[in-house]
């Protein structure tokens, strides 16, 4: 079996079935890890205990034990997610040597599980970022054209998982983390509905909109991940009590009665000719499935970007704020200058913790937040927000799922936007709205620009439909023109 | 309460801490023997990624104490994050309850120098405690085991006015919340804290003066002597023209005085905002039923009982409701016992002498209610006499034993025969001719003398008014 392109469900099922062992699939991909991450720059930290922990995994099998539903397979966690014993930076400085007594909840269920963990992915700083050109440890190259950027914030995870160094990966999304670097490197990404994944561990930026997702090779891949780490914890009040439906085993390609909604905003000018292109071919294609399209409208999406990002930087300049060099992380040297004042411990280490972007977040959030401008900000932010709710839970009415663009183009030079945060901030046009409304959205690949870059189809669907967004994905992905392609740096 | 043509207006919230066995939003135990950071966990110390989740029994407290205190439990309310940065404060914010407190618009009333007085609760809210500091000279070292401890902040309206009135607004949500069983009212280990906010005016004055903050004191005592302080401050102050500035203010115990910690200039914006990780608090009207039943007879309706149904004075009925167990005490004695009055007199005297002696508290009273009150019916039935009933007590307290056993071992029934007394009475009769002369002559002020001989010879067991009777007879 070629396990560089194996899917998820066959490496489980072949070392579950003693076909191959766990040893050998960790091996295999810890040498692709080596050969090939110098260029890409996706991994932070190795795991030195996968082939041990592969080891024993086989040695329970060997026993007869059943050991899940993802026996062996090998996966690349984001370093937002706390591991334990394994370096947790979130991309930044302040927490270098940060290694957590514990395991975040998915990444405790992916073990419970079966995977083998093979180690850290990159990410832009506390995955405040679009390109992943924010990471503490340096960017991450898009496999497919190592100049550009693998979109971010999860860049790492979506490099990793384009160049197969892994066969799944875990990746988060605030205001678009998840599908725009899917997009950019041509997997498949999955946000689910907000509630449906506990956030206990994962390292936060904005709660009210992080939701923790599978970045994968195959929309089965990310069904099947997003059993295995979906459902009500104990640990996490915002998550749901309802049952995890089997979506992978409901999958199904026919489109016949589904309603597919095309969002009249996405459609109005600004769109890269070859994303153009992509968007049409896919509604082009679902027409010839049997789908229906519809147009839809959510006017107050216009709003989305400053409303997300006055949400995501208000809620991060209190979610950052218990990194103070106290207790854990970066804390500044005071051996030539005591701290006289608590001011300056906390400056010094957090001005030397943080990186540009992450500052300028906390401070507008600081500012957002402030008495005198919460009404004005935080609080309207807050009512627009509902109102784009109520908008897509009335386009939800006349359809099943909406079809969009991920992002206005293709991924773009290193470097190209890092001085322009405003462009930067646009990127996520498309993306940030589902998370304000908490529904769950995902990318899948569907076109390569002229360029030969990846371009995705991004879903989303009513709040707890991930089935009826994962079989249009489905649908999608088997009449995909790009089906098969892979980056030319593999 | 005058000061020289000033009043006071004093506003007081009391940090009550719940009594529950883990911590406000994890696991973590409360114990307050733990070693230092032993009582901690990834969340209570806010590690990256960890989340708070709402303790039910915290929540069960809180209502439970609202209700107590009158207020309107509010179906929804809302967890705000109060963001400040203290290197005690593991998360740089902590979790509280702003503009929708769980508990709102109470009132509790208590009597200061025999006048009823009645405060408005303004609030009652739910928060997390931060850890403590430990300063040594040039560095610090922090214990986060109170961090997440879980507090009720009980904020009462401006309606104070007086110190004798806020010490004894104090003793009162000190005595409803160890009534409710939701705080052990410890004051010295910080179960229980006081901040004051006063100011004074013009008596007549609608408006309000500056107030100033004095934060955490820790005895009713010095409440009162604070406060105290604080109103001639204020009224010096004034009367010099000076400003009042709005501070925060400590109270130095050991010189009798307050001093300025921080004034308004270096106040902090909390930027207050819901907190995200936790859903609004719901809480069902069955909820609220249910521990509306489960509520004790609270202190004022009890003494009020006393008086009512069991015949008490005002003052025996405050005495005995002061703390629950002590009330309890009461109430199981005199059921034992069958008598209200003999039981209060009992428990009142007897048993909170002994305990003040031994430094006891009424839980660990070595007499038990059923004990005394078994007791107590003893005399009624005549069975043994006050007095020997004091030799009875002072063995039940020594030994724990029960009454009827201490009398039988120490023979100390009562004789309550006649035809035994009157051979006593003969024989004292007998030794005493000479007084029996006398008495008999007129001088009846002998008649005392006789009475001591024949309880002394029956070696105090002789039922005192059968001994009357006799001697009164045989003296004729």
């Amino acid at each position: 079996m070629d396990l560089t392109f194996a899917s998820i469900t066959d490496i489980a099922e072949a070392v579950q079935s003693k076909k191959v062992s766990a040893k050998e699939v960790t091996e295999h991909f810890a040498k692709r890890i080596d050969s090939l991450d110098e260029k890409l720059n996706s991994f932070t930290t190795r795991n030195d205990q996968a082939l041990k922990d592969a080891e024993a995994l086989d040695a329970r099998i060997a026993k007869g034990e059943h050991v899940g539903p993802l026996a062996g397979v090998p996966f690349g966690i984001k370093e937002m997610f706390c591991t334990k014993g394994l370096k947790t930076t979130a991309g930044s400085k302040i927490l270098e040597n940060f290694i957590p007594p514990y395991d975040a909840t998915v990444v405790a269920r992916l073990k419970a599980a079966g995977i083998v963990v093979m180690g850290k992915l990159n990410q832009d700083e506390f995955a405040m970022g679009s390109s992943n050109e924010t990471s503490f440890h340096g960017p991450t190259k898009n496999p497919w054209k190592l100049d550009c950027v693998p979109g971010g914030s999860s860049g790492g995870s979506a490099a990793a998982q384009a160049a197969r160094l892994v066969a799944g990966t875990l990746g988060t999304d605030t205001g678009g983390s998840i599908r725009q670097p899917a997009s950019f490197c041509g997997i498949v990404g999955v946000k689910p509905t907000y509630g449906r994944v506990s956030r206990y561990g994962i390292i936060a930026y904005a709660s009210s909109l992080d939701q923790a997702g599978p970045m994968v090779s195959s929309v089965k891949d990310a069904a099947l991940t997003m059993e295995v780490i979906s459902g009500f914890d104990s640990f996490d009040s915002t998550t749901t009590q309802r049952s995890v439906p089997a979506w992978s085993k409901n999958l199904k390609a026919d489109m016949k009665g589904m309603k597919i909604g095309l969002m009249k905003e996405y459609m109005t000018g600004g769109l890269h000719a070859d994303v153009q292109k992509t968007v049409e071919n896919a509604v082009d294609s679902l027409k010839k499935m049997g789908a229906e399209i519809v147009e839809v409208s959510v006017p107050m999406s216009e709003f989305a970007v400053p409303v997300y990002y006055l949400i995501a930087a208000s809620e991060a300049s209190s979610n950052l704020a218990r990194y103070d060099g106290v207790k854990y992380g970066h804390r500044a040297e005071f051996k030539n200058l005591s701290a006289v004042e608590l001011e300056t411990f906390y400056g010094k280490t957090r001005g030397e913790g943080f990186g540009k972007e992450v500052k300028r977040r906390i401070m507008l959030g600081t500012y957002c937040l402030s008495s005198g401008y919460y009404d004005a900000y935080y609080n309207k932010a807050g009512q627009v927000r509902r109102l784009i709710m109520n908008e897509y839970l009335e386009a939800f009415k006349k359809c099943d799922v909406i079809l969009s663009p991920v992002t206005t183009a293709p991924a773009f030079k290193i470097g190209e936007r890092i001085s322009d945060p405003l462009t930067m901030y646009l990127n996520d046009i498309f993306t940030t709205s589902t998370n304000l409304a908490g529904l769950p959205g995902m990318s899948v690949p569907f076109g390569l620009s002229q360029e030969n870059l990846p371009i995705g189809i991004q879903l989303t669907a009513s709040h707890f439909e991930e089935q009826k967004m994962l079989d249009v994905a489905f649908a999608l992905e088997g009449a995909s023109p790009v089906k098969g392609k892979n980056p030319h740096v593999i | 309460m005058s000061y020289r043509g000033y009043e006071a207006v004093i506003g007081i919230e009391i940090h009550v801490q719940l009594s529950t066995q883990s911590k406000i939003f994890s696991a973590d135990s409360t114990s307050f023997e733990a070693g230092d950071n032993e009582n901690t966990s990834p969340i209570s110390v806010g590690m990256p990624g960890s989340l708070p989740v709402v303790n039910k029994k915290a929540v069960e407290y809180s209502i439970k104490t609202g209700l107590a205190l009158g207020c309107d439990i509010r179906r929804k309310s809302v967890f705000a994050r109060k963001n400040y940065f203290y290197p005690d404060l593991p998360k740089g914010y902590q979790i509280s309850q702003y503009d929708q407190p769980l508990c709102e618009n109470g009132s509790v009333t208590f009597k200061v120098d025999g006048v009823e007085k009645t405060v408005s609760i303004t609030r009652a809210h739910m928060e997390e405690d931060a850890g403590k500091s430990n300063h040594h000279g040039d560095y610090t070292l922090i214990n986060y085991n109170r961090a997440g401890i879980p507090l009720l902040e009980v904020v009462s309206g401006p309606d104070i006015r007086s110190p004798a009135e806020a010490a004894e607004y104090a003793r009162t949500i000190r005595q409803i919340v160890r009534y409710l069983d939701v705080c052990d009212g410890n004051l010295e280990e910080g179960s229980l804290r006081c901040d004051c906010n006063v100011s004074v005016r013009k008596k007549g004055d609608p408006n309000f003066g500056t107030k100033v903050e004095i934060k955490n004191i820790n005895s009713f005592r010095f409440v009162e002597k604070a406060i105290e302080f604080e109103i001639e401050r204020q009224i010096d102050a004034v009367e010099r023209g000076d400003k009042i500035i709005q501070e925060t203010r400590l109270w130095d115990p050991d010189k009798n005085r307050t001093f300025s910690m921080r004034t308004k200039e270096d106040a902090q914006d909390y930027r207050y905002f819901p907190d995200p990780d936790l859903l609004p608090l719901t809480v069902s009207d069955a909820m609220i039923e249910q521990y509306r039943r489960e509520l004790p007879e609270l202190p004022i309706a009890r003494a009020k009982r006393f008086q009512e149904e069991h015949a008490l004075p005002e003052y025996d009925a405050t005495v005995l409701t002061t703390e629950k167990d002590l009330a309890d005490f009461y109430e199981e004695t005199a059921k034992e016992a069958n008598n209200f009055k003999a039981s209060s007199n009992w428990v009142m005297t007897e048993i909170l002498r002994e305990l003040k002696e031994a430094n006891k508290s009424i839980k660990d009273s070595p007499i038990r209610p059923k004990q005394l009150g078994q007791m107590i019916a003893m005399i009624d039935k005549g069975a043994i006499s006050g007095k020997i009933a004091k030799t009875v007590f002072q063995e039940m307290w020594q030994t724990g034993k029960e009454p009827a056993v201490i009398v039988k071992e120490k023979g100390l029934v009562q004789i309550s025969d006649p035809s035994a007394i009157e051979k006593i009475v003969e024989e004292v009769l007998a030794a005493n001719g000479k007084n029996v002369e006398e008495y008999r002559s007129g001088k009846k002020a002998v008649f005392g003398f006789f009475v001591g001989a024949v309880m002394k010879a029956s070696k105090g067991q002789a039922n005192p008014e059968l001994v009357n009777k006799i001697l009164q007879e045989k003296l004729k």
